[in-house]
Protein backbone atom coordinates (compact mmCIF):
# COMPACT_ATOMS: atom_id res chain seq x y z
CA UNK A 1 0.00 0.00 0.00
CA UNK A 2 3.02 2.61 0.96
CA UNK A 3 4.14 1.95 -2.89
CA UNK A 4 1.25 2.26 -4.64
CA UNK A 5 0.17 5.81 -2.41
CA UNK A 6 3.60 7.10 -3.27
CA UNK A 7 3.24 6.12 -6.83
CA UNK A 8 0.16 7.52 -7.57
CA UNK A 9 1.50 10.56 -6.21
CA UNK A 10 4.38 11.30 -7.79
CA UNK A 11 3.11 10.33 -10.86
CA UNK A 12 0.42 12.70 -10.64
CA UNK A 13 3.23 15.37 -10.03
CA UNK A 14 5.22 14.15 -12.70
CA UNK A 15 2.89 14.32 -15.15
CA UNK A 16 1.47 17.59 -13.93
CA UNK A 17 4.98 18.83 -14.16
CA UNK A 18 5.02 18.11 -18.02
CA UNK A 19 1.38 18.98 -19.00
CA UNK A 20 1.44 21.78 -17.01
CA UNK A 21 -1.78 20.67 -15.36
CA UNK A 22 -0.52 21.18 -11.17
CA UNK A 23 -3.35 23.82 -10.25
CA UNK A 24 -6.09 21.19 -11.25
CA UNK A 25 -3.80 18.77 -9.61
CA UNK A 26 -3.82 21.28 -5.97
CA UNK A 27 -6.85 21.49 -6.83
CA UNK A 28 -7.61 17.88 -7.17
CA UNK A 29 -6.34 17.22 -3.89
CA UNK A 30 -7.99 19.51 -1.41
CA UNK A 31 -11.20 18.40 -3.07
CA UNK A 32 -10.55 15.07 -2.66
CA UNK A 33 -9.53 15.36 0.65
CA UNK A 34 -13.12 17.08 1.34
CA UNK A 35 -15.13 14.86 -0.35
CA UNK A 36 -13.23 11.85 1.94
CA UNK A 37 -14.68 13.15 4.90
CA UNK A 38 -17.91 13.92 3.25
CA UNK A 39 -18.02 10.41 2.58
CA UNK A 40 -16.95 8.45 5.88
CA UNK A 41 -19.83 11.16 7.71
CA UNK A 42 -22.21 9.53 5.04
CA UNK A 43 -21.19 6.33 6.05
CA UNK A 44 -22.10 6.79 9.54
CA UNK A 45 -25.95 6.86 8.98
CA UNK A 46 -25.74 3.24 7.13
CA UNK A 47 -23.39 2.07 9.20
CA UNK A 48 -25.49 2.72 12.73
CA UNK A 49 -28.55 1.59 10.75
CA UNK A 50 -27.25 -1.76 9.89
CA UNK A 51 -24.91 -2.58 12.84
CA UNK A 52 -28.02 -1.92 14.89
CA UNK A 53 -30.05 -4.42 13.14
CA UNK A 54 -27.41 -6.73 13.02
CA UNK A 55 -27.10 -6.84 16.59
CA UNK A 56 -30.83 -7.54 16.85
CA UNK A 57 -30.49 -10.60 14.59
CA UNK A 58 -27.18 -11.21 16.73
CA UNK A 59 -29.57 -11.38 19.68
CA UNK A 60 -32.00 -13.47 18.23
CA UNK A 61 -29.32 -16.24 16.72
CA UNK A 62 -29.89 -15.43 13.47
CA UNK A 63 -26.83 -14.44 12.71
CA UNK A 64 -25.08 -17.57 14.13
CA UNK A 65 -27.53 -19.97 12.25
CA UNK A 66 -26.26 -18.07 8.84
CA UNK A 67 -22.80 -18.64 9.42
CA UNK A 68 -23.46 -22.38 10.33
CA UNK A 69 -25.17 -23.04 6.92
CA UNK A 70 -21.85 -21.23 5.39
CA UNK A 71 -19.36 -23.21 7.87
CA UNK A 72 -18.17 -25.61 5.32
CA UNK A 73 -16.99 -23.48 2.83
CA UNK A 74 -15.78 -20.59 5.70
CA UNK A 75 -13.68 -23.66 6.98
CA UNK A 76 -12.03 -24.13 3.78
CA UNK A 77 -11.94 -19.90 3.05
CA UNK A 78 -11.13 -18.78 6.59
CA UNK A 79 -9.52 -22.09 8.65
CA UNK A 80 -7.90 -19.49 11.38
CA UNK A 81 -11.26 -18.71 12.58
CA UNK A 82 -12.83 -20.75 15.16
CA UNK A 83 -16.14 -22.41 13.60
CA UNK A 84 -18.20 -19.94 16.34
CA UNK A 85 -16.54 -16.92 16.04
CA UNK A 86 -18.89 -14.21 15.52
CA UNK A 87 -16.49 -13.04 12.45
CA UNK A 88 -18.25 -15.83 10.19
CA UNK A 89 -21.53 -14.38 11.12
CA UNK A 90 -20.51 -10.71 9.77
CA UNK A 91 -18.85 -12.44 7.17
CA UNK A 92 -21.79 -14.23 5.90
CA UNK A 93 -24.15 -11.37 6.35
CA UNK A 94 -21.36 -8.84 4.12
CA UNK A 95 -21.25 -11.79 1.66
CA UNK A 96 -25.47 -11.85 1.38
CA UNK A 97 -25.58 -8.05 0.99
CA UNK A 98 -23.27 -7.80 -1.57
CA UNK A 99 -24.89 -10.71 -3.71
CA UNK A 100 -27.94 -8.58 -3.36
CA UNK A 101 -26.24 -6.00 -4.51
CA UNK A 102 -27.24 -3.91 -1.19
CA UNK A 103 -23.70 -1.74 -1.21
CA UNK A 104 -24.62 0.49 1.76
CA UNK A 105 -25.38 -2.77 4.08
CA UNK A 106 -22.39 -4.52 2.59
CA UNK A 107 -19.78 -1.85 4.02
CA UNK A 108 -20.98 -1.82 7.75
CA UNK A 109 -21.27 -5.66 7.63
CA UNK A 110 -18.14 -6.05 5.99
CA UNK A 111 -16.30 -3.11 8.85
CA UNK A 112 -17.61 -5.41 11.87
CA UNK A 113 -15.92 -8.12 10.01
CA UNK A 114 -12.64 -6.52 9.54
CA UNK A 115 -12.83 -5.88 13.82
CA UNK A 116 -14.01 -9.38 14.68
CA UNK A 117 -11.30 -10.77 12.50
CA UNK A 118 -8.72 -8.26 14.46
CA UNK A 119 -9.66 -9.82 17.28
CA UNK A 120 -7.49 -12.64 16.56
CA UNK A 121 -5.07 -11.29 15.33
CA UNK A 122 -1.43 -11.38 17.23
CA UNK A 123 -0.09 -8.00 15.71
CA UNK A 124 -2.58 -5.48 14.93
CA UNK A 125 -0.55 -3.38 12.33
CA UNK A 126 -0.50 -6.33 10.17
CA UNK A 127 -3.24 -8.15 7.92
CA UNK A 128 -4.15 -11.89 8.45
CA UNK A 129 -4.81 -14.48 5.95
CA UNK A 130 -8.29 -14.28 6.64
CA UNK A 131 -8.34 -10.69 6.33
CA UNK A 132 -6.73 -10.50 2.89
CA UNK A 133 -8.74 -13.69 1.95
CA UNK A 134 -12.06 -11.87 3.08
CA UNK A 135 -10.56 -8.35 1.20
CA UNK A 136 -10.15 -10.53 -2.00
CA UNK A 137 -13.74 -12.01 -1.81
CA UNK A 138 -14.73 -8.58 -1.51
CA UNK A 139 -13.05 -5.97 -3.83
CA UNK A 140 -13.95 -9.14 -6.44
CA UNK A 141 -17.23 -8.10 -6.52
CA UNK A 142 -19.47 -11.00 -5.73
CA UNK A 143 -22.75 -9.36 -6.52
CA UNK A 144 -25.40 -11.13 -8.65
CA UNK A 145 -27.61 -8.58 -10.13
CA UNK A 146 -25.54 -4.90 -10.85
CA UNK A 147 -28.29 -2.62 -10.13
CA UNK A 148 -26.57 0.40 -10.69
CA UNK A 149 -25.53 -0.08 -14.21
CA UNK A 150 -28.77 -1.98 -15.18
CA UNK A 151 -30.45 1.40 -13.80
CA UNK A 152 -27.82 3.53 -15.52
CA UNK A 153 -28.85 1.33 -18.94
CA UNK A 154 -32.42 2.24 -18.61
CA UNK A 155 -31.90 5.54 -18.20
CA UNK A 156 -29.59 5.60 -21.44
CA UNK A 157 -32.52 4.07 -23.41
CA UNK A 158 -31.55 0.67 -23.76
CA UNK A 159 -33.73 -1.92 -24.98
CA UNK A 160 -33.49 -4.38 -22.44
CA UNK A 161 -31.31 -3.32 -19.61
CA UNK A 162 -30.76 -6.60 -17.81
CA UNK A 163 -29.35 -8.35 -20.41
CA UNK A 164 -25.94 -8.33 -19.04
CA UNK A 165 -26.70 -9.95 -16.04
CA UNK A 166 -26.12 -13.43 -17.21
CA UNK A 167 -22.71 -11.98 -18.78
CA UNK A 168 -22.03 -10.11 -15.00
CA UNK A 169 -22.62 -13.25 -13.28
CA UNK A 170 -20.22 -15.25 -15.54
CA UNK A 171 -17.62 -12.65 -15.40
CA UNK A 172 -17.79 -12.17 -11.58
CA UNK A 173 -17.42 -15.57 -11.24
CA UNK A 174 -14.11 -15.70 -13.06
CA UNK A 175 -12.72 -12.59 -10.66
CA UNK A 176 -13.85 -14.19 -7.34
CA UNK A 177 -12.74 -17.23 -8.03
CA UNK A 178 -9.21 -16.18 -9.58
CA UNK A 179 -9.11 -13.71 -6.25
CA UNK A 180 -9.58 -15.93 -3.64
CA UNK A 181 -7.43 -18.72 -4.83
CA UNK A 182 -4.65 -16.15 -5.60
CA UNK A 183 -5.22 -14.74 -2.09
CA UNK A 184 -4.94 -18.54 -0.83
CA UNK A 185 -1.91 -18.71 -3.24
CA UNK A 186 -0.02 -15.66 -1.70
CA UNK A 187 -0.87 -16.63 1.46
CA UNK A 188 1.48 -19.89 0.71
CA UNK A 189 4.48 -18.05 -0.44
CA UNK A 190 7.57 -17.69 1.79
CA UNK A 191 7.33 -14.38 1.51
CA UNK A 192 3.85 -13.25 2.94
CA UNK A 193 4.13 -16.47 5.18
CA UNK A 194 7.55 -14.93 6.66
CA UNK A 195 4.95 -11.51 7.57
CA UNK A 196 1.82 -13.94 8.79
CA UNK A 197 1.45 -12.19 11.99
CA UNK A 198 0.12 -15.80 13.39
CA UNK A 199 3.78 -17.30 12.17
CA UNK A 200 2.03 -19.76 9.67
CA UNK A 201 1.28 -22.45 11.93
CA UNK A 202 -1.62 -21.91 14.85
CA UNK A 203 0.41 -21.52 17.98
CA UNK B 1 -37.25 -7.96 -15.29
CA UNK B 2 -36.61 -4.33 -14.73
CA UNK B 3 -39.88 -3.69 -13.07
CA UNK B 4 -39.36 -6.81 -10.77
CA UNK B 5 -35.55 -5.78 -10.30
CA UNK B 6 -36.58 -2.38 -8.69
CA UNK B 7 -39.35 -3.50 -6.48
CA UNK B 8 -37.32 -6.41 -5.07
CA UNK B 9 -34.74 -4.28 -3.66
CA UNK B 10 -37.36 -1.66 -2.79
CA UNK B 11 -38.50 -4.28 -0.49
CA UNK B 12 -35.52 -6.04 1.00
CA UNK B 13 -34.61 -3.57 3.25
CA UNK B 14 -37.66 -2.42 4.54
CA UNK B 15 -38.28 -5.92 4.71
CA UNK B 16 -35.26 -6.99 7.06
CA UNK B 17 -35.77 -4.23 8.87
CA UNK B 18 -39.40 -5.26 10.07
CA UNK B 19 -38.37 -9.72 9.67
CA UNK B 20 -35.61 -9.32 12.32
CA UNK B 21 -37.15 -7.27 15.17
CA UNK B 22 -40.28 -8.94 14.74
CA UNK B 23 -38.60 -12.80 14.49
CA UNK B 24 -36.97 -11.48 17.72
CA UNK B 25 -39.23 -9.91 20.04
CA UNK B 26 -42.12 -12.64 19.32
CA UNK B 27 -39.71 -15.78 18.94
CA UNK B 28 -36.75 -14.86 21.47
CA UNK B 29 -38.31 -12.21 23.60
CA UNK B 30 -35.31 -9.78 22.85
CA UNK B 31 -35.52 -6.05 24.13
CA UNK B 32 -35.13 -5.27 20.32
CA UNK B 33 -34.73 -1.08 20.90
CA UNK B 34 -31.72 -1.70 23.31
CA UNK B 35 -30.03 -3.62 21.03
CA UNK B 36 -30.32 -1.61 17.88
CA UNK B 37 -28.64 1.49 19.81
CA UNK B 38 -25.80 -0.76 21.37
CA UNK B 39 -25.30 -1.66 17.61
CA UNK B 40 -25.41 1.48 16.18
CA UNK B 41 -23.14 2.97 18.81
CA UNK B 42 -20.08 1.07 16.81
CA UNK B 43 -21.25 2.26 13.43
CA UNK B 44 -20.77 5.60 14.25
CA UNK B 45 -16.56 4.95 15.54
CA UNK B 46 -16.31 2.78 13.08
CA UNK B 47 -16.95 5.89 10.60
CA UNK B 48 -14.97 7.89 12.35
CA UNK B 49 -11.91 5.81 12.36
CA UNK B 50 -11.66 6.00 8.71
CA UNK B 51 -11.34 9.36 8.13
CA UNK B 52 -7.68 9.27 7.77
CA UNK B 53 -7.32 6.32 6.05
CA UNK B 54 -10.20 7.44 3.24
CA UNK B 55 -8.38 10.98 2.78
CA UNK B 56 -5.03 9.16 1.95
CA UNK B 57 -5.92 7.39 -0.93
CA UNK B 58 -8.84 9.37 -1.86
CA UNK B 59 -6.00 12.72 -2.11
CA UNK B 60 -3.69 10.20 -3.96
CA UNK B 61 -6.30 8.86 -6.67
CA UNK B 62 -7.98 12.73 -7.04
CA UNK B 63 -4.57 13.91 -7.58
CA UNK B 64 -3.26 11.30 -9.85
CA UNK B 65 -6.44 11.48 -12.44
CA UNK B 66 -6.25 15.33 -12.27
CA UNK B 67 -2.51 15.02 -13.95
CA UNK B 68 -4.13 13.53 -16.59
CA UNK B 69 -1.50 10.55 -15.78
CA UNK B 70 -4.09 7.98 -17.01
CA UNK B 71 -4.12 9.56 -20.44
CA UNK B 72 -0.44 8.67 -20.73
CA UNK B 73 -0.43 5.18 -19.12
CA UNK B 74 -3.63 4.74 -21.26
CA UNK B 75 -1.92 5.96 -24.69
CA UNK B 76 0.15 3.31 -23.51
CA UNK B 77 -1.55 0.04 -23.25
CA UNK B 78 -3.74 1.30 -26.20
CA UNK B 79 -1.04 -0.79 -29.31
CA UNK B 80 -1.43 -3.62 -27.08
CA UNK B 81 -4.93 -3.47 -26.38
CA UNK B 82 -6.05 -2.97 -30.04
CA UNK B 83 -3.87 -5.82 -30.58
CA UNK B 84 -6.38 -8.22 -29.16
CA UNK B 85 -9.14 -5.99 -30.33
CA UNK B 86 -10.37 -4.82 -26.38
CA UNK B 87 -12.41 -1.50 -27.82
CA UNK B 88 -10.22 1.49 -26.55
CA UNK B 89 -13.10 2.93 -25.90
CA UNK B 90 -13.63 0.79 -22.69
CA UNK B 91 -10.09 1.12 -21.52
CA UNK B 92 -9.79 4.28 -19.44
CA UNK B 93 -13.38 2.53 -17.67
CA UNK B 94 -11.12 -0.59 -17.01
CA UNK B 95 -8.25 1.44 -15.82
CA UNK B 96 -10.48 3.74 -13.65
CA UNK B 97 -12.53 1.01 -11.59
CA UNK B 98 -10.51 -0.27 -9.31
CA UNK B 99 -9.78 3.69 -8.08
CA UNK B 100 -12.71 5.69 -8.38
CA UNK B 101 -16.64 3.90 -8.14
CA UNK B 102 -18.15 7.42 -9.10
CA UNK B 103 -15.81 8.38 -11.69
CA UNK B 104 -16.24 4.82 -13.74
CA UNK B 105 -19.80 5.54 -13.89
CA UNK B 106 -19.50 8.73 -14.96
CA UNK B 107 -17.03 7.44 -17.82
CA UNK B 108 -19.78 4.80 -18.51
CA UNK B 109 -22.83 7.19 -19.23
CA UNK B 110 -20.39 8.71 -21.78
CA UNK B 111 -19.81 5.53 -23.51
CA UNK B 112 -23.88 5.11 -23.33
CA UNK B 113 -24.35 8.46 -24.88
CA UNK B 114 -21.77 8.22 -27.21
CA UNK B 115 -22.10 4.49 -28.69
CA UNK B 116 -25.42 3.65 -26.84
CA UNK B 117 -25.71 1.10 -24.04
CA UNK B 118 -26.82 -1.71 -26.46
CA UNK B 119 -23.96 -1.37 -28.51
CA UNK B 120 -20.56 -4.21 -28.45
CA UNK B 121 -18.79 -1.34 -26.29
CA UNK B 122 -21.97 -0.57 -24.00
CA UNK B 123 -22.35 -3.69 -22.72
CA UNK B 124 -18.99 -4.87 -22.26
CA UNK B 125 -18.21 -1.26 -19.81
CA UNK B 126 -21.64 -2.70 -18.03
CA UNK B 127 -20.36 -6.31 -17.45
CA UNK B 128 -17.25 -4.58 -16.33
CA UNK B 129 -18.93 -2.47 -14.10
CA UNK B 130 -20.84 -5.63 -12.65
CA UNK B 131 -17.67 -8.01 -12.27
CA UNK B 132 -15.58 -5.50 -10.75
CA UNK B 133 -14.95 -3.57 -7.46
CA UNK B 134 -13.12 -0.03 -6.37
CA UNK B 135 -10.72 -2.34 -4.69
CA UNK B 136 -8.76 0.84 -3.39
CA UNK B 137 -11.43 2.28 -1.91
CA UNK B 138 -12.66 -1.13 -0.26
CA UNK B 139 -8.58 -1.42 1.24
CA UNK B 140 -8.48 1.77 2.48
CA UNK B 141 -11.60 1.46 4.15
CA UNK B 142 -11.62 -2.23 5.46
CA UNK B 143 -8.39 -2.31 6.36
CA UNK B 144 -8.10 1.73 7.58
CA UNK B 145 -11.16 0.75 10.61
CA UNK B 146 -9.02 -1.70 11.95
CA UNK B 147 -5.67 0.96 11.94
CA UNK B 148 -3.84 -2.15 9.72
CA UNK B 149 -1.00 -0.91 7.85
CA UNK B 150 0.34 -3.96 6.66
CA UNK B 151 -1.79 -5.25 4.50
CA UNK B 152 0.54 -7.98 2.90
CA UNK B 153 -0.97 -9.78 -0.24
CA UNK B 154 -4.65 -8.62 -0.12
CA UNK B 155 -3.44 -5.69 -3.05
CA UNK B 156 -1.79 -8.03 -5.38
CA UNK B 157 -4.73 -10.78 -4.75
CA UNK B 158 -7.96 -8.00 -5.44
CA UNK B 159 -6.06 -6.70 -8.20
CA UNK B 160 -5.72 -10.09 -10.04
CA UNK B 161 -9.38 -10.93 -9.46
CA UNK B 162 -10.59 -7.01 -11.09
CA UNK B 163 -7.69 -7.89 -13.93
CA UNK B 164 -9.51 -11.20 -14.48
CA UNK B 165 -12.89 -9.82 -14.10
CA UNK B 166 -12.12 -7.27 -17.27
CA UNK B 167 -10.77 -10.51 -19.69
CA UNK B 168 -13.10 -12.64 -18.13
CA UNK B 169 -15.80 -8.97 -18.95
CA UNK B 170 -14.33 -9.22 -22.33
CA UNK B 171 -14.61 -12.75 -23.48
CA UNK B 172 -18.07 -13.18 -22.47
CA UNK B 173 -19.67 -10.50 -24.11
CA UNK B 174 -17.50 -11.29 -27.44
CA UNK B 175 -19.23 -14.62 -27.47
CA UNK B 176 -22.81 -13.69 -25.76
CA UNK B 177 -23.39 -10.81 -27.84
Amino acid sequence: MNIVWLSLILLAVLTAAFRGTMSEVSKAAFQSATSAVELSIGLIGAMALFLGLMRIAQDAGLVQALAKLLRPLFRWLFPEVPKDHPALGAIALNMGANMLGLGNAATPLGLKAMQELQTLNKDQETATNAMCTFLALNSSSVQLIPAVVIGLRAASGSKNPSEIIIAAILATTCSTLVAVFSAKFFASLPYFKKSNPSGGDPK
Amino acid sequence: MKEFLNAASNWVVPLLLLGIPLYAIAVKKIKVYESFIEGAKEGFWIGVKIIPYLVAILVAIGMFRASGAMDLLIALLRPITSWVGFPPEALPIALLRPLSGSGTLGLISDVFQNFGPDSFVGRLVSVIEGSTETTFYVLAVYFGSIAVRKTRHALPASLLGDFTGIIAAFIICSLLF
